[in-house]
């Protein structure tokens, strides 16, 4: 059976979601043989085996975090030539994009990005997208090579599908581009014990009228009584009241949750490019005329401060 | 020595716009007016910063795209840049980011560059891997990514903030950066700049002059093929309740009933 090339994303050994929902992808289109680099890699084994991976390649080198993208692309293309595989899955993370990138030129393939869907073609994988702030749906092939697709969280399942998950060390020379961008520090983000923003099953949002960094706890308070990341508009990040790495919208993450809360957020076109495909969308605002009440499933038109707060005690209360 | 700073722009349909698809399943640049990628007015802005800390440099704007395309240069330039290349040719009709990457570098070769300086993504595709095709391309060092830029003795540093780790980097130019909407708040033109673009030199590029074949570009080069596009259907009007003191438990009921609680 064809062999899918499927990259692990982990860090230190533990698999993130979105890999295992690529293993879900990649048992469509054929049998899944994972690539895992780096510290920890032959650790990611087991989680990958019990979800479809025939093989698990792994490699590790210090190169992998002295230096920027290109180690893992020589890497990952050292997989490709070793496996001829029918396609190569990645998450659509920033890096692995630009990954998904070089490792395409390489190869001389096309490459498709942020798909929500794919399933086996007559030609091919095809690869659902969601295109101008998701008011387009589209079909897409790549026509060209082997094609590389970079998959959106949350766009699958995470199913179990036990696998022979057999270990195999990756034979990995480097190129002369791998030592181009040296990493000179690393600070790891602080772990705030929520659910990483674009992995997360629900996102509660805050924006402009959240008026105030202070106030996010509020926001924060919501999102915990659901177990729930956090998100933020850029009218809240630009203003300095939540991280950059927050924010969902055109210039930041895009999101596409189970159930998308907004709070004190107008939803002008650049926010819902970031979370029109969340699967139901409810709204807190005291503006009924804002432009997010439009996609809401369910909208509230009040004071945040006074609705938000209650609905974090009745759900308090209803969990007991 | 002349530090030679080249900035991919892109002219993209304005958002707030309807964007839709034409007949051939490429965007429709007929209904919708365009500008210069917001995304990319970062880039212009980090280049000219690190021009004015430099003892002397030039700053190219860089675009592939239609007759239109030049409203996005004279934005650039209005801004500060010194002069244009624009890459135009009938045949560069739907070319895809691949072949886009492959335009761009034989025109960043062409022109001279010790640093190429992209935005972080364009904002009608939103791929956001051109800079990354770019460094593939060219063949150095790729420094993408930044917040936060800055280039002195032909070495450019800066901070990459990723989901899990903010990193440092550092590489020898030449090299190919791109830069987020964190790297600072773009300049608008000044009066002067506006009446100064004017005068700058916009210089005109064809396939024929980078020596790259039709077939490799355009929708038939294109390495990737849209089968079909679809408009989304319109939300079904939801539930809108007024707050009259019990909206979070209408809420609440609402996300039980969803099984969210």
């Amino acid at each position: 059976m064809a062999e899918v090339l499927v990259y692990v994303d982990h860090l230190d050994g533990a698999v993130r979601k979105p890999t295992l929902e690529l293993l879900t992808l990649a048992r469509r289109i054929g049998e899944p043989v994972a690539v895992a680099l780096g510290n920890g890699a032959a650790d990611t084994a087991d989680v990958l085996a019990e979800h479809g991976a025939v093989k698990v390649l792994t490699a590790e080198a210090p190169e992998f975090a002295d230096y920027l993208v290109v180690p893992k692309v020589d890497a990952l293309q050292a997989a490709f030539d070793a496996v001829s595989p029918v396609a190569v899955l990645l998450s659509s993370s920033a890096e692995a994009k630009e990954i998904a990138a070089r490792l395409a030129v390489r190869i001389g393939s096309g490459i498709i990005t942020d798909a929500v869907d794919l399933e086996a073609g007559d030609a091919g994988p095809v690869a659902t997208q969601s295109a101008f702030a998701a008011s387009y749906t589209t079909k897409s092939r790549v026509s060209k090579g082997v094609p590389v697709i970079t998959v959106k969280p949350n766009s699958a399942p995470v199913e179990a599908a036990s696998a022979a998950g057999a270990v195999e060390t990756l034979a990995v020379t480097f190129s002369a581009q791998a030592t181009g961008t040296k990493v000179l520090s690393r600070t790891p983000r602080e772990s705030t014990g929520r659910p990483e923003l674009t992995e997360a099953a629900i996102v509660v949002s805050g924006g402009r009228g959240v008026n105030g960094a202070e106030n996010f706890a509020i926001i924060e308070a919501l999102a915990d009584s659901l177990g729930a990341a956090v998100g933020a508009s850029r009218a809240a990040v630009d203003a300095g009241w939540y991280p950059h790495t927050n924010q969902v919208g055109q210039t930041g993450k895009s999101v596409s949750p189970q159930l998308y809360i907004a709070n004190g957020i107008s939803g002008a076109i650049q926010h819902r490019a970031g979370m029109q495909t969340s699967k139901t969308i409810v709204a807190v605002n005291k503006d009924a005329e804002a432009p997010i009440f439009d996609l809401v499933d369910y909208g509230v038109v009040g004071d945040l401060f006074a609705v938000v707060p209650q609905l974090t005690e009745e759900i308090n209360t209803r969990k007991g | 020595m002349s530090l030679r700073i080249v900035v991919t722009v892109k002219y993209v349909p304005d958002a707030t716009g309807d964007r839709h698809f034409a007949d051939d399943l490429t965007l429709d640049r007929e209904d919708v007016d365009g500008l210069l990628s917001e995304l990319d007015e970062y880039a212009v802005e980090q280049a000219l910063q690190i021009a004015e800390a430099a003892d002397d440099a030039e700053v190219t704007v860089l675009t592939v795209g239609p007759e239109d395309a030049k409203d996005a240069l004279r934005k650039a330039l209005s801004m500060g840049a010194d002069k244009a290349v624009h890459v135009e040719d009938d045949d560069l009709h739907g070319t895809d980011a691949l072949g886009t990457s492959l335009v761009l570098a034989k025109a960043i070769e062409e022109t001279g560059y010790d640093l190429v300086i992209s935005g972080m993504a364009s904002t009608d595709g939103t791929m956001g891997v051109v800079p990354a095709l770019l460094a593939e391309r060219l063949g150095v060092p790729q420094v993408t990514l930044l917040s936060q830029v800055s280039v002195e003795g032909g070495v450019v540093r800066g901070r990459r903030d990723g989901d899990s780790a903010s990193e440092e980097l550092e590489a020898s130019l030449p090299a190919v950066v791109s830069v987020t909407d964190q790297s600072g708040e773009a300049r608008y033109p000044s009066f002067k700049g506006i009446m100064a673009a004017k005068k700058k030199p916009v210089k005109s590029l064809d396939l024929d002059d980078l020596g790259i074949d039709a077939d490799e570009v355009g929708l038939a080069g294109a390495w990737s093929a849209v089968d079909s596009a679809t408009e989304r259907p319109a939300r079904t009007a939801g539930t809108i309740v007024k707050d009259e003191g019990e909206g979070g438990k209408q809420l609440a009921e609402f996300l039980a009933g969803q099984k969210f609680i």
